[in-house]
């Protein structure tokens, strides 16, 4: 186990150490301490490591991952995971907004609430939320799946394309174009396949799934006013 | 962007460390924005009477001799502390208007900062760190105080132009964000009669709750009309005599965390604003929810109000 301190050290240092890591290191455990909010810790690694950053982190915490695994000891800041293109990041705390925006592939796990704009734009990315998610989540989500296992807020899903959305508990609106879908055996299938893999306790029967009516993929005049 | 810091203590005890907490939370946030940077403070009440926070570029020339000149256009007993560019005017709360009105005519380039009874606001162009310094901020206390870095989208850095905006007595307005609708509603405010000085889009926002409330609205729903009827992004933070507020718009864009313990409720834009306060670790963490007004006061129980 190696421990970096954040105070110490500071921010580029931190990066700079893990970005060393190469695919074969033999240091695979790291822990960063006194995290204090920073901003964009662990940002842009790309081994297969495993990083604890101990306290709350600031904007952009594990953006761009490839490859690790990040546990954040704490809450985090927005855009947390941003661009995230595999690896893997939990969050024991709460996540602010824009969680997981644009990511591409991996999967994000939040043990509290997550807030507004969770999966914006998503392409890939798998997100599973134990509490409640914010407004305006999963808007314009390509690809990937949001997993909630608590509330969404308004208009989730809003403007979607093919990003699939499984909510336990209730929505409070759906956004233009997205719509309340079938229950069919493979999404149970995969349902118990992430829960698993996120480490939560939940039964896939209660979730409803939600997705894109289609109707808006293509701009048709007739449709301005739902844009 | 601009960082905002708002701290209420409910522990007295702390009270005598207000100045260098709320410091040192606002100069976290200068990143946020280096443009000029204000705090209000509520400090202690002067025995009834009213105090003025004034302000002058050429304080040596201003403020030298104003507490006599200023006894003899109103009559009446004036005390003043100078604290670099700024100085708190106490005067007869009756004789506000006069003193207001003898400045003009005595001092024209003197400014007001704030106006009411515990109150005072400080704000200049410059960092943070700087802006404290100047003021020695660290050394004040209080019960609750509200603080703001700017980085300027909507108009010209200058003094002016700095947060915190009074709104009325012991009221002020902090804002991170940025007003789309603020020539309109200047027209509207200004025909209504309501001064407003500058090209600010806050000062609109600010005048604006002054003009609701002058209408007899409550400063939580004038808080929740702002939300109909101000278009743009913003995160306020609104401090009154006994305590502060937050709302956000329905989009809330703008970051907003908060903290409570049994001591204090504390506002960051950041979490790092909050990092070196007391039993941080153990504290109650969250983000205000958008389209809510909340409050917390020293005289009654704090509340959250989810506008319709």
């Amino acid at each position: 186990m190696q421990t970096l301190d954040l105070s110490e050290i500071g921010l580029r240092e931190v990066n700079k150490t893990l970005h060393a890591q190469a695919e074969n290191t033999n240091q695979t455990a790291w822990t960063i301490e006194n995290a204090r909010g920073s901003h964009a810790i662990a940002c842009g690694l790309d081994a297969p490591i495993e990083v604890t950053v101990k306290g709350s982190t600031g904007y952009y915490c594990g953006g761009m991952n490839q490859q690790a695994t990040i546990n954040v000891h704490g809450s985090a800041g927005p855009g947390t995971g941003e661009n995230i293109m595999s690896g893997k990041i939990v969050i024991e705390g709460d996540a602010s907004q824009y969680l997981g925006a644009t990511g591409h592939g991996g999967l994000i796990v939040v043990k509290g609430n997550a807030s507004s704009r969770c999966g914006i734009s998503m392409k890939g990315v798998n997100i599973v939320v134990q509490g409640n998610i914010g407004h305006m989540s999963a808007f314009m989500g390509q690809s990937g799946n949001l997993v909630v296992l608590g509330d969404a807020g308004d208009a989730l899903g809003d403007s979607c394309y093919e990003a699939r959305f499984f909510v336990r508990g209730s929505v409070k609106s759906l956004g233009a174009d997205c719509e309340k879908k079938e229950m069919r055996p493979e999404h149970i299938e995969f349902l118990k396949e992430i829960l698993a893999e996120a480490g939560l306790d939940a039964d896939p029967s209660e979730f409803t799934r939600y997705g894109s009516a289609r109707n808006l993929y293509n701009f048709d005049v007739d449709n301005a006013g739902a844009y | 962007m601009c960082g905002i810091v708002g701290l209420f203590l409910k522990d007295r005890s702390l009270e005598p460390q207000l100045g260098a907490m709320l410091t040192d939370m606002l100069i976290t946030m200068t990143d946020r924005g280096p443009d000029s940077a204000g705090i209000a403070i509520y400090g202690s009440e002067s025995n009834g009477k009213a105090k003025l926070t004034v302000q002058s570029d050429t304080p040596d020339q201003d403020f030298d001799k104003l507490k006599g000149a200023l006894k003899k256009e109103i009559k009446g007993d004036v005390d003043i502390v100078v604290n670099s560019t700024h100085a708190v005017l106490e005067i007869r709360d009756d004789q506000v208007s006069a003193a207001r009105a003898a400045l003009r005519e005595i001092r024209p380039n003197v400014r007001v900062m704030s106006r009411g009874t515990s109150l005072e606001i400080y704000k200049e162009v410059g960092l943070p760190k700087d802006v404290a310094a100047r003021f020695n901020v660290s050394s004040m206390a209080g019960s609750h105080g509200i603080g703001h870095t700017r980085m300027a989208t909507e108009s010209a850095v200058t003094t002016m132009g700095a947060h915190p905006f009074n709104t009325g007595d012991d009221q002020c307005l902090v804002h991170n964000g940025s007003l789309s609708n603020h020539n309109s509603l200047r027209r509207k405010l200004r025909r209504e009669g309501i001064h407003i000085e500058t090209e600010n889009d806050t000062e609109v926002g600010a005048a604006y709750l002054t003009w609701r409330m002058q209408n007899g609205a409550t400063l939580g729903q004038a808080l929740e009309s702002s939300l109909e009827d101000l278009d743009g992004f913003f995160t306020f933070v609104v401090g009154t005599k006994d305590g502060f507020g937050v709302v956000r718009d329905p989009i809330a864009c703008k970051p907003a965390v908060m903290a409570e313990t049994d001591q204090y409720v504390a506002f960051g834009s950041e979490y790092r604003a909050l990092v070196n306060l007391p039993g941080i670790d153990a504290a109650r963490v969250w983000e205000p929810e958008p389209a809510t007004v909340y409050f917390w006061s020293h005289s009654n129980n704090s509340t959250s109000e989810k506008a319709a």
